[in-house]
């Protein structure tokens, strides 16, 4: 075993450029639906890990929501032990196959990596993938299910934040169930992000492991319609976490939205990604796709949607947006990706309604130019017309990715459930206990559209803190 | 999976099936929608609720063969099961305490005035329905409306049961006769359902109409059943599926309710051809 080897003799961190990720042919995944990034291969992923310093005082973990334990996960690859790699990472993260994919590390645990003051940090999230293929692909056996403590837990939403809270508890003894509305378990890790970021028969894998720990995933259950909080507390539930995510799409208020051929992201994406749109007609679900499609937004919703329409046959797929380029909110990669693909750019320009033929499909966008003034409260400039600038932009399908809020079907049901003014559930306190005592959120449902691993975090603090009140009891 | 306990057929199109499904009929009251879907790699698509039972546990849904889901529902037998059954979803339909109120229902459409006539009479509300179809061989149940209604009026497109006519001749005319009417509550295909408001415009008469616009998720997540309300939008499925009839945007709900139009013409020629050539439609593989 080489691991035997490495306990005795420590070593040296190996200097070389960081491993890039293979990644599909731009050109061809424009027209697919498979994965875009392919995923290390064993001997880079190792070369990679060598990379690490494994620091003392390893600042990484500092940056990661879910506390994975970095230094020691990437030790172990160096090392190919990546079984011991896999459980290092699975002891806080649930979902590694899926935050090796989707976590924007960039910003979270690579920026803390030492070697990014002088070069380029570990590629973490890459290695982290790496390990939870290799443990998939070995089909590792069942993990041994906690000792029953006797507690019943609901999780409202099968999103990142309840399946971690889900994952946390029943390692911990709680009888665990997840009302799911839909009608397979995900959330926004299969209605939204599409198939070539996030396999979704690697998401199922990962459910599947919460299975395995003894987690009951009930779908088809809408939590505030088909039974209430006050309900599930009847029927014996000690505690309740939320992780209703943010769902509702908004929409600009512009004349015009009605027509056929607008859709919201989400329904965009529900239809590509959870219903298989671009299978039509062996899946039943179709979606209406023409030659120009335009997406307005600029944050990852909007990279993801515009991506899907290149793959389902439009011709031409363009964002519009009403800043520049330096003020998007995507992740860097998902940008490159777009524009690697062949996606059209139509910045500083902003929509103010949509035309439309006698039979009410849409033709083209009406925009005006915008210019940038003084940061507004975002810190980002405030774009500002240009008057006379109005022109407008062909295109027969408009996607709006402008954002989403929580959905109200919990709260509206939930008396002493309190939201903010932006439909967000209110917190006490850091766990995310809510103002219904034994009620905790997390997620979307409390911060407003965020990003997945954000969720996880929440959902990891609120089971710590279900697990502490109901210890006490 | 929710077991289909009881089926019948109500014409050679029209199915109607009780369904197990305990925790929606717990919640089910009239107006109220159930999103369904039969297969793996099937669509979803709302239904109104019928009837539901919360002591036995069961909720009714009446489905009309027209796309490729409805007509894989009707072809369930007894026993079989629906894959996925979500709900009691939408608002359930204000129930007033004072009557008359007109109940029309116009071909399936029938099917969900029953729990509303069921549900008025129950509070002591004098209810009079007023139902339809082509012809009287369509026309779905005649005795269960007749059960729950003060009085029963029947409209044929042919003449060949009651009034030789629309159901909207026979709500003028009782509207004409200064009958005393609280409001009308109309349910069926969307021309119908308009052809309602234009005939109650001019009397000011309160009407009350359940749009059934094309929809996914059903919880207000997609927007697909967004439609225009005295000028707003607003989502069927969390916002209705009630409305005002004289304040929807009719000319654009039908519109929207098209825009799938050729695919769904698309999956049925699909299908048929599957079936004439033995294969299974729903695409698990078997031979039904």
């Amino acid at each position: 075993m080489p691991g035997d080897e490495s306990k005795t003799a420590k070593k040296l961190p190996v200097k070389r450029p960081r491993a890039g990720m293979p990644a599909q042919d731009p050109k061809q995944r424009a027209h697919n639906f498979n994965e875009v990034a392919l995923g290390y291969q064993e001997e880079v992923a190792v070369g990679e890990a060598e990379r690490c310093l494994q620091c003392k005082n390893p600042t990484c973990r500092e940056g990661c929501p879910v506390e994975v334990k970095i230094s020691e996960f990437v030790g172990q690859v160096r090392d190919r032990d990546f079984r011991g790699a896999y459980e290092s990472l699975k002891d806080t993260n649930s979902l590694p196959a899926i935050c090796g994919r989707v976590c924007p590390q960039e910003t979270q645990c690579e920026v803390k990596c030492v070697l990014g003051k002088k070069g380029e940090p570990v590629a973490i999230g890459r290695l982290e993938r790496y390990v939870a293929d290799w443990a998939m692909s070995q089909g590792l056996a069942k993990p041994k299910r906690a000792t029953p403590n006797g507690k019943k837990i609901a999780i409202v939403g099968s999103g990142p934040a309840g399946l971690t809270c889900a994952g946390d508890l029943a390692k911990a003894g709680y009888q665990v169930t997840i009302f799911e509305a839909l009608h397979a378990p995900g959330g926004v890790l299969i209605y939204g992000i599409p198939e070539f970021r996030l396999p979704k028969a690697i998401v199922a894998e990962e459910i599947r492991g919460l299975e395995d720990l003894g987690v009951e995933v009930r779908c088809d259950v809408v939590v505030g319609r088909t039974i209430t909080v006050d309900e599930l507390f009847d029927d014996g539930f000690d505690a309740l976490f939320l992780g209703t995510g943010a769902g509702l799409p908004m929409f600009m208020g512009i004349p015009g939205e009605t027509l056929n051929g607008v859709y919201s992201a989400n329904e965009f994406l529900t239809r590509t990604n959870l219903m298989k749109a671009y299978l039509f007609p062996d899946w039943d679900t179709p979606i209406k796709i023409g030659k120009k499609v335009a997406v307005i937004g600029s944050g990852n919703v909007a990279m993801d949607s515009v991506r899907c329409s290149l793959r389902l046959g439009a011709d031409q797929a363009m964002i519009v947006y009403r800043r520049s380029e330096a003020e998007m909110p995507a992740r860097k990669e998902e940008l490159e990706h777009a524009k690697e693909e062949g996606v059209v750019f139509h910045t500083l320009c902003s929509p103010v309604g949509i035309l439309g033929n006698d039979e009410g499909w849409v033709t083209g966008l009406e925009c005006v130019r915008m210019e940038l003034g003084e940061p507004d409260a975002s810190g980002r400039r405030r774009p500002i017309p240009i008057k006379g600038s109005e022109f407008t932009l062909e295109c027969d399908t408009v996607v709006m990715a402008l954002g989403t809020t929580p959905n109200p079907l919990v709260s509206q049901t939930t008396e002493g459930l309190e939201v903010d003014k932006h439909g967000c559930l209110v917190t006490r306190d850091e766990s995310g206990l809510t103002t219904r005592d034994l009620v905790w959120a997390g997620g979307d449902a409390v911060t407003g559209a965020a990003t997945v691993i954000l969720a996880m975090g929440a959902g990891k603090k609120a089971a710590t803190a279900i697990d502490s009140a109901l210890r006490g009891k | 999976m929710f077991k289909i306990l009881m089926k019948r057929e109500l014409t050679p199109v029209t199915k109607f099936f009780v369904v197990e499904a305990p925790m929606v009929a717990r919640k089910a009251q009239p107006g109220q929608f159930v999103i369904v879907r039969v297969t793996g790699n099937g669509e979803r698509i709302p239904l109104t609720i019928a009837d539901s039972e919360a002591g036995a546990g069961t909720v009714t849904i009446v489905i009309q063969e027209v796309g490729k889901t409805s007509r894989l529902i009707g072809a369930l037998k007894e026993g079989e099961s629906i894959l996925d059954l979500v709900g009691p979803l939408g608002r359930p339909c204000p129930l007033t305490d004072r009557g008359p109120v007109v109940l029309v229902g116009g071909g399936f459409g029938v099917a969900p005035i029953y729990p509303i006539a069921k549900a008025l009479r129950a509070k002591g509300v004098k209810v009079v329905s007023i139902i339809g179809a082509r012809t009287h061989d369509l026309l779905i149940l005649e005795p269960e409306m007749a059960s729950v209604s003060d009085e029963l009026l029947v409209a044929t497109d042919d003449g060949s049961k009651g009034h030789h006519g629309f159901v909207t001749d026979i709500l003028k005319q009782l509207i004409e006769a200064g009958r005393d009417i609280e409001h009308v509550i109309a349910i069926g295909p969307m021309v119908m359902m308009r052809a309602v408001a234009k005939t109650t415009e001019p009397f000011k008469v309160k009407t009350l109409v359940s749009v059934d616009p094309i929809m996914v998720d059903g919880t207000g997540m997609c927007g697909a059943c967004r439609l225009t309300v005295g000028g707003e939008v607003k989502f069927a499925c969390v916002d209705g599926p009630i409305f005002d009839a004289q304040l929807v945007n009719w000319e654009e709900a039908v519109r929207r309710g098209k825009m799938y139009a050729g695919e769904q013409k698309l999956a049925i020629e699909k299908m048929e051809k599957e079936q004439l050539s033995g294969k299974c439609a729903c695409g698990c593989g078997g031979g039904h």
